[in-house]
């Protein structure tokens, strides 16, 4: 964090300060880990292990915050009885479906419910990465569920729990990760003793965390952790992601994802959602608990906001000008289709793949196959001259004079040269001024849609084509200012915001929002941003001029809450836990719910309300469920539904790796999206032979010196200034064991590429003794590339293309490679020296990667008998199914 | 924030006697090492603003591959960092008092790479200090008595600047301060260091590296204030079993009257690349002198000698 | 590579075998250091300082030796005295000037007069100096200037000038030659500072020697007894300044003993030795007389090369600035 996210930072160095004890758990030893008191070297792609062990611990010494736990969660939830485990199945649950390499969720459903499970196998759930869409609230499932509060019953969430997380011991830990035993408990101990009444403990993870095929997982697996020690929806609680740019929350809230629509609306599925009707209906779920009932108002709003006077009720709104999917057209999927030439333009707008992104050469070659392609950004980086200037121009696989892609570049304004809201990790947004104007032909994001939909338009203007109605008929027609037209940023957010149509008053709250066109709402969860017309996200008052939780600064969405589910800052009764954690209560005197936030929860709904039998919606959410936006009003330790890759987290290992799975036979992640492509060879993993090609594992990630792919730091020469060049750290033992001198070159190779690096010898890495074996690790920054003031070779090129199932992260923070002392081949020699690399590895055309190993014996290739032995595997389901009920 | 009516005593040029003393209440840093984390913020801010106010600094290409770096004329920040095993009466967690710089030999990797041999058992009991280094704005500047020019001097903040219309690059300064801070600008001629953001302070500005300071490692305000807040923090740290906590530049009866800017470090300052008992050279001189006159007398007394004593 | 250190490390050296004997009074050296880097900035000063050194130093020795002639009679004495003197201070004005970063600037030096910076102390004795060693050696032209006119008022008046001139520059002359030694040893230079009870004498020794030296070649051997006496006293005096801070200064001292320094400084006493046995031998012969000027000259240069690099030396080796300071640090906390 101290790396990544110095100004961050301050704050823990602010509790340490005070007496905090600071933990860091990092395969390298960092600036963090300078000023923690415990430092814990873990395995790259181990952390569902550690969390695991964690869970395993509050679980065997009965440390959870039992009133929490039992009032809040679903703990006491019965599950199916056709439910099996990974225990039962060595690393699978129920329901896999190997020949799309899916889940059937439907025997994972509470009792009782089996038949309202809406993923079914197909895999077509991975492709449009539902799992997204859930980020403001859980999968539907029916509200009334059945329970044992006493958390007896074998098939009760709790049980299920404890029975899956018996295996994390702290050997276990150890064996995984290479975390000594006391070390583990000491972070587990501390963990688990901010928890109850008086203390709680907030989980901070940077984005690192979601780039693995598990990355959903592991932020599961902190979930069930805080919910179990009571640390949501209170002060000092929860979980918090650190962006890695400045309003990433922003960008999946008004998303720049191919599934979502603003305020988490899934994008319609050209399949499923035929009608306007079929896909509200799709959002609500008639009969489920929650706010989202309301979605057809949100949903009719936003096409409202989108085409103005031409949405109608009677057209249902423009539902039919709205793009559908139809697959997975994530931007993995659509490299690769660049490469085969589906694609012909591209757009790119503050990104650079060239270096950023995992698998660099099929990123060049696919944008060396358009005919066109728009980079915007401060900089000339590297996606922008890969044509004339790339190691695949080195090696001959681009010649600029052929290369068929026609590249605009065009400026663009930094984010002091124009206005708008950034949204941080705890959904604050906060306005920023413009400060200067940008320089040369440089424009904002805004200028830059607005004049390309306004000419676009004008170019159509006399289309006769339906086609281009969608175009024609959207409501653009945002008011300019200045020597350019800047469309006003406000004049944005105040639509973001939503106003009734017909007398143009802003709206003040989501509630107000109406499904027979009478509202238009640009995105119905900052509804409330420019409540009374005044811009709330510009709020700047001091601290001292306002209690602790400070809420006239900026603006929270929903509805200016700082903190979500805050009904659970107070017991079930609705009294403040303990004096010290007091938030959000009830009060009997006035009858409405109060406190230093807003409470989320319904105003005047006593804690003792219970909904008549039959109701839905709000109305079906009881005084006591805490967790509004769940459709069964609880926290789920368990998911029934909405993650594709299980239920509950499971230790995979990551796609590649050197070492066996030590806690299942299933190697790594059976639901991961793998993309079988000539340009995508993934390096061979346990059971599957010849692993040892690539026998080092490496992992990558930021100095506080450079930003990301490092367009905007080895541009700026007192930033490129601090780190030169691109360099490999190793640890002392590696450089021995592979003839590697400090400060002298080395080259690292995968499947897919080979880079050189300057060598660093440290002992800030150090192997690890796991599972009976020393694992060495590599650790590089991903800073550079072929442009900038400083350059070198870029460390994702090293990477392959495998994707989370849930969101379709790519697993880009551990690899397997290969480090050899000197500098890389040049030209021609370089491609060779991959080839004999796959080759060795057996890494053929004709090669299918082992998704199912359960069973499987390490280090044979076993791929042939997965299958039957996957099937035994289900006979065996049913009997565990069986012998549970 | 300082006001330039503040009553402090003002040194003008060419008043660089040599028992110019800091005005009491000047103004200062102190860089609490025990909370950097390494970022580097202060480098960047202060060249920032140093480029926006002088529009010329910024090093050339060809000089980027320095390594470790040092305070140079173009770096008036620079952070150190120094990996090494972390003290024994720490790692036992017991309060023993410092033992000073430990025997054990780290070592500079080379053809024999270090490590000790037992892999991970025991690598963590390994620490990483960083500290953000300065101009120490001594209460005894030698940078400034030694000025041939009056270039140097104190200013109403009590701090020691350079003017870089009146400097002539004689690089007097160079060699004479204790810490190796103040530099030459190649191709420029003159010599540069911290101003301790004079014209920030002028404006009722925070200089512009503690402004961006994260953690609050390196604070600013009144030296007599810092002082004490340095001491309480030693304090602290010693009670939270941190034994080799200790304070740098903090004490005014040191040889050079003490720091404006001074420093909490973690080890002894040498391992920072700090002279561990800096002496303002001018503080001899005045022996320095009467040694020459005597060779003075010397010279012509044998001179008188040569001519009057001699037969031929 | 990275600007932040690649790897951690702390030096642990120990000090070389050389040297021993009775000068190690320093224990063992056993230090630490930020990557074994300097702590100090060594001087930015290039050769043309090292080299002013011997031009002062000369065009003092120089001007005592003129006054000398001039007062006692001896013209070839007082006319190669006057002369190399003009020559010498015009060459240390010039070393001094391209030294500068900003030569443009030098007259700076004049804005201010501070007793606490030798340099500014040395600026003005060279203004001093300076024009009463050119109007001595000016009155030297005497003969050439014509009888009338404004060059014959010259030819009237500038012998009374020159002798008092003469008079004026070889009183300052003791000072120019050894304020430099505390313009070197007013610095945080370990060796050079440590070195200041000597340097003085070394450089007011080196400087009458390199005076002599130029009695001995400019003069017949008739006059040039006063410059043998000059030449054996300098030699004296330098010797013993260098032997002691070859010596006295502990750890201090090894940077004057070992590589370049070293070696120009043992040159210097060889060849300083070499000039006095010459000067005295060699009385009647106004070859070996003049050999030994040159040796005596030759010294000088390689002395005062040798101080200034065995200097530099000392604030390139962190080991020069930490022992010693660690020392007297422990040595304060032990109440010592």
């Amino acid at each position: 964090m101290a790396e990544a996210h110095p100004v961050g930072f301050q704050w823990v160095m602010e509790a340490k300060r005070r007496g905090a004890k600071v933990f860091h758990v990092d395969p390298r030893f960092t600036r963090t880990s300078a000023v923690a008191d415990t430092y814990l070297p873990i395995r790259a792609g181990t952390d569902i292990a550690l969390l695991g062990g964690v869970v395993r611990y509050i679980l065997e010494n009965e440390l959870d915050f039992r009133e929490y736990v039992l009032a809040y969660t679903n703990a006491a939830t019965i599950v199916s009885e056709q439910f099996a485990d990974t225990e039962d199945l060595d690393g699978l649950f129920s329901g896999y479906r190997p020949e799309t390499g899916s889940y059937d969720t439907s025997s994972w459903q509470y009792a009782g419910h089996e038949d309202h499970a809406e993923i079914t196998g197909t895999g077509k759930e991975r492709d449009s990465a539902a799992g997204l869409r859930h980020e403001s609230h859980g999968m539907p499932v029916p509200g009334q569920t059945a329970r044992d509060e006493t958390l007896r019953h074998p098939r009760c969430v709790y049980q299920i729990l404890r029975r899956h997380f018996a295996r994390y011991t702290p050997e276990m830990v150890e064996r995984v990760c290479g975390i000594p035993q006391e070390k583990f408990l000491e972070l587990a101990r501390a963990w688990t003793h901010n928890s109850g009444r008086e203390r709680t403990g907030a989980l901070v993870y940077s984005v690192g965390w979601t780039q693995h095929t598990v990355g959903v997982q592991y932020i599961r697996t902190g979930a069930i952790i805080q919910t179990l020690l009571g640390n949501m929806g209170r002060p000092g609680g929860g979980i918090l992601a650190l962006r890695g740019h400045a309003s990433i929350q922003g960008s999946t809230d008004i998303p720049t994802l191919y599934n979502l629509l603003p305020g988490y609306l899934p994008m319609p599925h050209h399949a499923d959602h035929e009608t306007f009707d079929d896909w509200v209906d799709s959002i609500r779920h008639r009969g489920q608990k929650g706010f989202w009932d309301d979605s057809r108002a949100y949903a009719a709003s936003l096409l409202k906001a989108y085409w103005g006077d031409a949405a109608r009720p009677d057209n249902d709104f423009c539902y039919g000008y709205l793009p559908r999917m139809t697959g997975d057209h994530g931007t993995y999927q659509q490299v690769l289709n660049m490469i085969d030439g589906k694609v012909k333009g591209y757009f790119l707008l503050g990104q650079n793949p060239a270096v950023g992104s995992a698998h660099g050469r099929a990123q060049r070659l696919g944008m060396a196959n358009l005919d066109w392609l728009v980079v915007r950004d401060l900089f000339l980086i590297e996606s922008a001259t890969f044509w004339k200037n790339s190691p695949e121009v080195a090696t001959g696989e681009i010649t600029p004079e052929q290369c068929r892609t026609e590249v605009f570049f065009l400026p663009a304004a930094s984010h002091v040269e124009k206005e708008g809201t950034f949204t941080q990790t705890q959904r604050l947004l906060q306005w920023r001024e413009k400060a200067v104007d940008p320089p040369g032909d440089a424009r904002s994001e805004l200028w830059f849609f607005y004049h390309l939909g306004r000419r676009l338009r004008e170019k159509l203007a006399t289309s006769p084509h339906p086609r281009d109605r969608a175009l024609l008929d959207l409501a653009w027609d945002y008011p300019t200012h200045g020597p350019h037209a800047e469309p006003s940023a406000e004049a944005v957010l105040r639509e973001i915001n939503g106003y009734e149509v017909a007398t143009g008053r802003p709206l003040s709250a989501f509630t107000q929002a109406r499904d027979d066109g009478s509202t238009a709402i640009g995105c119905w969860i900052y509804t409330g941003v420019y409540a009374d017309g005044v811009n709330q996200a510009a709020r700047r008052r001091p601290r001292h001029e306002q209690d602790w939780v400070a809420a006239q600064w900026g603006w929270a969405w929903p509805a200016n809450r700082r903190i979500l589910y805050n009904r659970a800052s107070a017991d079930p009764q609705g009294r403040p836990w303990s004096e010290r954690k007091k938030y959000v209560w009830w009060d009997p005197d006035a009858g409405e719910w109060t406190g230093y936030d807003v409470p989320d929860f319904e105003r005047t709904k006593p804690p003792t309300y219970r909904p008549p039998q039959g109701a839905s919606g709000v109305a079906a959410l009881a005084g006591d469920d805490a967790f509004i936006m769940q459709s069964d009003g609880k926290a789920w330790l368990y998911a029934p539904s909405g993650v594709l890759d299980g239920p509950l987290p499971t230790h995979y290992e990551p796609a590649e790796s050197p070492m066996r799975n030590p806690v299942y036979g299933q190697q790594a992640n059976p639901t991961r999206k793998v993309y079988e492509h000539p340009v995508n060879p993934i390096n061979p993993s346990p059971p599957e032979a010849h692993s040892g090609v690539f026998p080092y594992v490496f992992t990558v990630s930021r100095l506080t010196e450079h930003h990301t792919a490092g367009g905007m730091s080895r541009t700026v020469r007192p930033l490129a200034e601090l780190q030169p060049e691109m360099f490999v750290e190793v640890s002392p033992e590696l450089a021995a064991e592979a003839g590697l001198a400090h400060l002298g070159w080395a080259h690292l190779v995968s499947g897919r590429a080979v880079i050189e690096a300057r060598v660093l010898v440290t002992e800030r890495l150090t192997p690890l003794r796991v599972d009976g074996r020393i694992i060495h690790q590599l650790w590089l920054p991903y800073h550079f590339g072929t442009e900038g003031l400083v350059t070198g070779d870029s460390a994702n090129d090293l990477f392959g293309i495998t994707l989370d199932p849930n969101v379709l992260i790519q697993e880009s923070k551990v690899g397997t490679c290969d480090v050899r002392p000197g500098r890389r081949p040049t030209g021609a020699a370089l491609l060779d020296l991959v080839a004999d690399y796959r080759r060795r590895a057996g890494m053929t055309p004709q090669r299918r990667i082992p998704i199912v190993t359960t069973g499987a014996a390490g280090g044979h290739d076993a791929a042939d008998s997965t299958d039957e032995r996957f099937r035994a595997g289900v006979g065996r389901r049913s009997r565990a199914g069986g012998g549970n009920a | 924030m300082p006001d330039a009516n503040s009553g402090l005593r003002a040194a003008g040029p060419g008043a660089g006697r040599r028992l110019d003393r800091r005005p009491t209440q000047g103004w200062a840093f102190f860089t609490d090492t025990s909370v950097c984390i390494g970022c580097k913020a202060c480098e960047v801010a202060c060249k920032e603003w140093e480029r926006r106010a002088r529009l010329r600094v910024g090093p050339a290409r060809h000089v980027l591959r320095t390594t470790p770096g040092a305070l140079t004329a173009n770096s008036w920040r620079h952070v150190a960092f120094v990996e090494q095993p972390r003290p024994a009466a720490d790692a036992a967690g017991s309060a023993a008092p410092a033992a000073g710089p430990g025997p054990q030999f780290l070592g500079m990797p080379g053809a024999q790479p270090p490590g000790r041999g037992t892999g991970a058992a025991g690598r963590s009991d390994f620490r990483w200090l960083m500290m953000s280094d300065v101009c120490k704005h001594c209460t005894h500047a030698a940078c400034l008595d030694v000025c041939p020019t009056g270039s140097l001097f104190r200013t109403e903040f009590g701090t020691v600047v350079v003017q870089e219309d009146i400097c002539n690059g004689c690089g007097y300064c160079i060699p004479a301060c204790p810490y190796g801070v103040i530099d030459q600008r190649r191709g420029d001629g003159r010599a540069w260091k911290c101003t301790l953001c004079y014209d920030r302070l002028g404006a009722g500005l925070t200089p512009a590296c503690a402004q961006a300071c994260p953690t609050g490692s390196i604070q600013y305000g009144p030296l007599d204030e810092l002082r004490e807040r340095a001491a309480e923090r030693v304090a602290t740290l010693h009670e939270r079993g941190v034994p080799e906590a200790r304070l740098y530049g903090h004490d005014p009866t040191d040889g050079v009257g003490g720091d404006g800017a001074f420093f909490l470090l973690l080890d002894a300052p040498e391992v920072y690349g700090l002279p561990p008992d800096p002496v303002v050279t001018t503080r001899d001189l005045p022996r320095m002198w009467r040694r020459a006159g005597l060779a003075a007398l010397a010279m012509a007394a044998a001179a008188v000698a040569a001519f009057v004593g001699g037969s031929s | 590579m990275s600007t932040h250190p690649p790897v951690g490390e702390r030096f642990r050296r120990f000090r070389s075998g050389r040297g021993g004997g009775e000068q190690l009074t320093v224990p063992p050296a056993e230090f630490t250091s930020y990557y074994g880097r300097p702590i100090l900035k060594p001087p930015v000063w290039k050769w043309d300082i090292a080299a002013y050194l011997f031009t002062g130093g000369l065009a003092a020795g120089s001007s005592l030796l003129a006054a000398g002639g001039q007062l006692t009679g001896r013209p070839a004495l007082r006319r190669a005295g006057r002369v190399t003197a003009l020559a010498a201070v015009a060459t240390s004005a010039y070393f001094l000037v391209n030294d500068l970063g900003r030569p443009a600037r030098f007259h700076h030096m004049l804005r201010v007069a501070k007793p606490t910076s030798p340099m500014s102390v040395g600026t003005w004795i060279l203004t001093v100096f300076g024009p009463a060693a050119g109007v001595a050696a000016a009155a030297e032209a005497v003969a050439w200037l014509p009888e009338r006119g404004v060059l014959g008022l010259g030819r009237r008046l500038l012998p009374g000038a020159g002798r008092a001139a003469g008079l004026v520059a070889a009183a300052t002359a003791p000072a120019l030659a050894t304020y430099t030694g505390v313009l070197l040893a007013d610095t945080a230079v370990p060796s050079w500072h440590e070195a200041y009870p000597e340097l003085p004498a070394v450089f007011a020794g080196s400087a009458l020697a390199s005076g002599a030296g130029v009695g001995l070649l400019a003069a017949p051997c008739a006059q040039a007894g006063p410059a043998r006496r000059m030449a054996v006293a300098g030699a004296a005096l330098e010797l013993w300044g260098v032997h002691r801070v070859e010596t006295r200064l502990g750890l201090l001292s090894e940077p004057y003993r070992t590589g370049v320094p070293g070696r120009l400084l043992r040159a210097g006493r060889s060849l300083t030795a070499a000039g006095v046995v010459g000067a005295l031998v060699g009385r009647r012969s106004r070859l070996l007389s003049g050999l030994s000027g040159a040796a005596l000259l030759a010294a000088s240069v390689a002395t005062r090369f040798g101080i200034f690099h065995g200097g530099v030396a000392s604030a390139r080796d962190p080991k020069y600035t930490v022992v010693p300071q660690r020392e007297r640090f422990e040595r304060r906390a032990t109440g010592g």
